[in-house]
């Protein structure tokens, strides 16, 4: 074995080595790398207790009602749901049906009191025509159900 | 065989790089600003509005290509680290160290750009979720490792020290790629790979046009700075002061 031959293995070992670390480190931090948990976890008790944590998922269409400045509306996995109330600005793209991501508390009345509310956008970029035949699609199909 | 090989550690003589260099980086330029031109063209003035940003997206035209290029430019700086030393040739250092403020610079620009994006869209400036974590420690990387390299006097030790700092670093990269798979992360999945992408035609132009003017820019740029550390730890040599002369 050339000196050369020996330094590459010791290179590829050393690599895969810190990558077989790195992958055990990342599998056991798992759920603290989460940004957020979903309804389903809060309803299967994996949310933080006493602790201000991030609850995402879908805004349900049709749930969001304004009380002067304050806004309700429900965040849904499409499985469970949970009511959530905030009260400042929104940002642009906090819209019915897409995904949001909200901070704060979780009362024992099964309400979330929202500090801070983001959008969360999605992979999608057409334009708008294009958007209006999706949407169009997609309710013809809707209708043929 | 014998002669290919022979044929590549030529090149890997700084003699007879500084000179091939020379004669590509105008190449490298020339090819940047005919991307750029078409790039900014089609993001501008040919790439639809998107129907749920508005104009506020077009950011993506820089923050994707240079997001990429930090990601890449990482990758080929591990490679020329990991070549160093394995074979202890010289240039391989020089490469690497070459390469790492333009790196530094594309990862700066990936999270300033979303920084600025992320404000309207997301409703915030900075999230601690993995995506954005990790480019943070990719940042970091870069800059350590011109930190590391420049604190050694030896050029070879640095090369050495910087080398191991990069190959260890480059297990940041995966992560960086797949953080929007494994967690729940505030920023977006993928909207391009190589199967499909789920975005206008247009806007996907412009977008790979921009990668492309990014990655002309890097080479011309890593070259034109090889060429300078070339000059400055070879020059004791012969040939160099025939060159400066």
């Amino acid at each position: 074995m050339k000196p050369r031959h020996k330094r590459i293995a010791i290179i590829a070992g050393g690599l895969a080595a810190i990558g077989i670390a790195a992958a055990l480190v990342l599998n056991a931090l798992d759920s603290n790398i989460a940004l957020y948990v979903t309804p389903s976890e809060v309803a299967a008790g994996k949310a933080p207790k006493d602790k201000a944590f991030r609850i995402g998922g879908m805004v349900r269409e049709g749930s969001i009602k304004r009380d002067g400045v304050t806004v309700n509306f429900v965040v849904t996995d499409t499985v469970k749901e949970i009511p959530v109330s905030y009260t400042g600005i929104l940002p642009d793209l906090f819209k019915e049906g897409k995904g949001a991501v909200v901070q704060g508390k979780l009362g024992t009345d099964g309400r979330f009191t929202a500090s801070e509310v983001l959008a969360k956008h999605d992979e999608n970029y057409m334009p708008p025509a294009a958007k209006d035949a999706v949407d169009q699609a997609q309710k013809a199909q809707k209708t043929l159900k | 065989m014998n002669n290919k090989i022979i044929n590549w550690f030529k090149f890997a003589s700084p003699q007879s790089f500084y000179p091939l260099a020379g004669r590509m980086i105008p190449w490298f330029w020339a090819l940047t600003a005919i991307f750029t031109v078409a790039g900014l063209w089609i993001s501008f003035f040919v790439a639809p509005t998107d129907a749920q940003q508005g104009e506020g997206y077009r950011i993506i035209f820089i923050h994707v290509p240079a997001s990429w290029m930090s990601m890449f430019i990482y990758l080929v700086l591990a490679f020329w680290a990991g070549l160093g030393l394995a074979l202890n040739t010289r240039l391989s250092g020089m490469m690497a160290q070459a390469l790492a403020p333009t790196g530094a610079l594309m990862a700066f620009l990936s999270l300033w750009t979303g920084a600025f994006w992320g404000k309207p869209m997301w409703g915030t400036w900075w999230v601690w979720d993995a995506r954005l974590t990790s480019e943070l420690i990719l940042f970091f990387l870069y800059i350590g490792f011109i930190a590391l390299q420049a604190a050694i006097d030896d050029p070879r030790r640095a090369d050495k020290a910087g080398a191991i700092l990069a190959l260890v670093g480059a297990v940041n990269i995966p992560i960086i790629y797949f953080s929007v798979k494994w967690w729940n992360t505030l920023h977006q999945g993928s909207s391009v790979n190589l199967a499909k992408s789920s975005m206008a035609q247009t806007m996907l132009w412009g977008m790979l046009l921009m990668a492309l003017a990014f990655w002309m820019y890097a080479i011309a740029v890593a070259l034109t700075r090889a060429r300078a550390i070339i000059l400055e730890r070879e020059r004791h040599t012969e040939w160099i002061k025939e060159v400066v002369r």
